[in-house]
């Protein structure tokens, strides 16, 4: 046991370093990349807390990751804050959004969860739009922002900064999330997820708890928002559609539900899989142009079909069967 | 035939043959056999209708590769899907410009995607050509000028209207309706700048969101206005209400319509082939359905493209004909850089069209731009509705 617990602690610093030495090494294209994956990372990790460990479905996180984003974006150009102040103050209102939208949620359940956050995010891009916050969101048009530049004369390219900025706070918010899940709090929301009923006559306060996670997942999908704004450089309407939020469930199966060194391999899904079926399409001539979709769905299946439980379920199952041929235990 | 304006140009290629070698190995994507140029496309997610437009473009190519290509380049064009979300248009762009190394960017299309990627372009000096959006934001080249239009866009459309309403009907009272976006907007900045000092004649306006269920009550509105010109500036399915609900309630003004909604499968017909009679729009395409093209030599060019290298079913796609008109546009555009294709002189001579006439274009209807002018096709002609087919009357306007 000891052993395994030595090997994950290997694994997540040797993810690390690669992780920080990735942009000295990568063209600013692939950097830009990295930046987005982390970024999706980093909402994984929020909606792997509150779907994952605490058993409540989201369809409806490109919302909060939205709040996020234009937060910042509203912050950085109305008020002329500094993106590192707005973003986290964006990350504060999601979570006062999320902590408030939970009150409702507690009432529904499973399926019905669903479909409420569902409309969520159904209703984000029209809300975004609206008339009536068109000053500060710019409607339809959306809002530029000027991307930010490595500091106090670093020798850093741009990207490079972006994606050092994305790093680190990806880094620190796995490390608090982390925590979260290893100690009582994690106990509590894994048991309110497998049994509420004996967990409230533990003493555990399930609405207290639910409420709670979902404010917190909001924030780290905030976050997420946030720095996608700042990397993008660009919000509108259209950036924030269903299909993001589709894509965040998506993300969490495919990591493994309940492992958050899986979000990973679920973020690495979402920003290259669409990429890779686009190419896949032109290997089968003009016709196929029109079905990336398509393929797209068939390589979702294919990967739910080769890892059940997700690529940490996966990589669990490959290295309990290394260690068995090498006869640890 | 050997022109002289041909025979010109053939010798100043000649002479800048010998500099253009240097400028070929400074322009990334340019080699003495090929040009590679980049665009993204929605070939997913909700716009994917018109990923069409990258399949007909990529096609005419193909038909220019096979003739032999420009001045002895093959062009290759790598189109990208970017289900039309905003971040995923950047990255494909950059993808394009740092990984594929193309040499400029074509057509790309979306509003929103178009004004994701503007900074990217205008600070790399990457030419984001003939983008594909009626949005008036991207005929700008004091403040953008590397990026560059197409179609006639939302204002000029309007302006078309206003001096129609100017000649026929000098003291119309106008109601405008339109989208709460900036299709909406730019098409009443258009109407205003066409009226000029006759601004007044817009006696009322009334704006919908497109989560509105109908638009009825705006159109009781306007009606309620006594106005006797109605435009709309509105999307399909509103459009449709509008002209249904107007006839409905007995309000007879003279309606222009957008030619956003000009589809006669899902505006016309659903409004009612009756109701909607008389109903005018501005066209600047030739109608691949409309038989009085069938012997047209630019018609028969379109349809021999169609035949060979697409499918008999994209025949009456607007979207393919649009698709047609862009890759000639840009031929053309090649032809004229000669041998120098280097980013500054791409968009010098897309900067440089004069008077160029197109198959696809109504008889008349000259593509002009200059270093001033980004608007690349400025004309239309206007047509009403004979409750079948559209008719075109009267001349070519200036928008």
């Amino acid at each position: 046991m000891a052993r395994a617990d030595e090997l994950a602690r290997f694994a997540t610093l040797a993810v690390f370093a690669a992780g920080l030495a990735f942009p000295f090494l990568a063209s600013g294209y692939h950097i830009y990349q990295g930046a987005q994956t982390l970024i999706y990372a980093i909402a994984l990790l929020g909606l792997n807390l509150l779907t994952g460990f605490n058993g409540q479905i989201s369809l409806g996180h490109g919302a909060f990751f939205a709040i996020g984003a234009y937060g910042t974006a509203v912050l950085a150009t109305k008020a002329g804050l500094p993106y590192w102040a707005a973003i986290p103050l964006a990350s504060v209102v999601c979570f006062v959004a999320g902590f408030l939208f939970g009150f409702p949620a507690l009432r529904f359940g499973g399926l019905y969860l669903a479909l409420a956050t569902f409309a969520l995010a159904v209703a984000t891009p029209q809300i975004l739009a609206f008339k009536g916050f068109e000053g500060w969101t710019g409607g339809f048009q959306g809002v530029i922002l000027t991307k930010p530049k490595p500091p106090f004369g670093l020798p850093l390219t741009g990207d490079q900064w972006l994606y050092l900025v994305c790093f680190f706070s990806a880094a620190l918010l796995y490390w608090a999330a982390r925590n979260l899940a290893k100690g009582r709090v994690g106990r509590a929301l894994v048991a309110i997820r497998d049994h509420p009923i004996a967990a409230e006559t533990m003493g555990v306060n399930a609405a207290l708890y639910k409420t709670s996670c979902f404010g917190v997942s909001a924030l780290y999908a905030g976050v997420a928002g946030g720095l996608s704004a700042i990397a993008v450089g660009f919000v509108s309407p259209e950036s924030f559609g269903l299909a993001l939020s589709l894509s965040f469930l998506v993300g969490v199966v495919i990591g493994g539900l309940a492992s958050l060194g899986g979000v990973i391999f679920g973020a690495l899904f979402i920003e290259f899989v669409p990429n890779i079926a686009d190419q896949l399409t032109m290997s089968f001539g003009e016709s196929a142009k029109a079905l990336p979709g398509a393929i797209y769905g068939v390589l979702l299946i294919l990967a739910m079909a080769a890892a059940p439980t997700g690529a940490a379920g996966a990589l669990r199952m490959i290295s309990k069967r290394a260690a068995g041929a090498l006869g640890f235990r | 035939m050997l022109t002289r304006r041909t025979f010109l140009q053939s010798s100043a290629a000649a002479v800048l043959a010998t500099s253009a070698s240097r400028a070929c190995a400074d322009t990334p994507g340019v080699t003495d056999a090929e040009i590679k140029i980049g665009q993204t496309m929605p070939y997913s997610g909700p716009a994917s209708a018109y990923g069409v437009i990258g399949r007909a473009e990529t096609a005419y190519f193909k038909m220019i590769n096979e003739q032999g290509g420009v001045n002895g380049r093959k062009i290759n064009l790598i189109s990208l899907d970017d289900g039309y979300s905003p971040p995923k248009t950047v990255e494909q762009a950059r993808r394009l410009v740092e990984q594929e190394q193309v040499a400029f960017l074509f057509n790309t299309l979306g509003t929103p995607s178009n004004a994701a990627i503007r900074p990217y372009c205008n600070d790399n000096k990457i030419p984001q050509l003939f983008v594909a959006t009626g949005a008036a934001m991207f005929s700008d080249p004091k403040h953008f000028p590397w990026t560059m239009g197409w179609q006639p866009n939302y204002q000029t459309e309007a302006k078309i209207f206003a001096q129609h309403i100017l000649s026929t009907k000098p003291d119309a009272k106008i109601a405008a309706l339109y989208q709460n976006d900036a299709f909406g907007k730019d098409y009443l900045i258009g109407l205003k700048e066409g009226l000029g000092d006759h601004a007044g004649m817009i006696i009322k306006e009334a704006t919908y969101e497109t989560s509105e269920p109908t638009v009825d009550s705006q159109v009781v509105t306007l009606q309620a206005s006594g106005a006797d010109v109605f435009l709309i500036a509105a999307t399909p399915k509103f459009a449709a209400q509008a002209i249904r609900k107007a006839f409905d309630i007995g309000w007879t003004p003279e309606r222009y319509m957008t030619d956003v909604s000009q589809s006669i499968a899902s505006v016309m017909k659903p409004a009612g082939p009756e109701k909607s009679k008389g109903v005018i729009t501005a066209v600047y395409g030739k109608d691949p359905t409309d038989a009085r093209w069938k012997n047209d030599p630019g018609y028969k060019e379109y349809a021999a493209f169609v035949a060979k290298y697409m499918s008999a079913k994209d025949l009456i796609d607007a979207n393919v004909v649009y698709g047609f008109g862009l890759g000639a546009t840009m031929v053309q555009v090649l032809k004229q850089c000669g041998n120098d294709l280097s980013r500054e002189n791409v968009m010098r001579q897309a900067a440089n069209l004069k008077d160029l006439e197109l198959p696809m274009l109504l008889p008349g209807i000259k593509i002009n731009t200059s270093p001033e002018d980004y608007s690349p096709i400025r004309q239309e002609a206007l047509a009403s509705f004979n409750g079948a087919s559209w008719e075109q009357f009267g001349e070519l306007y200036m928008g």
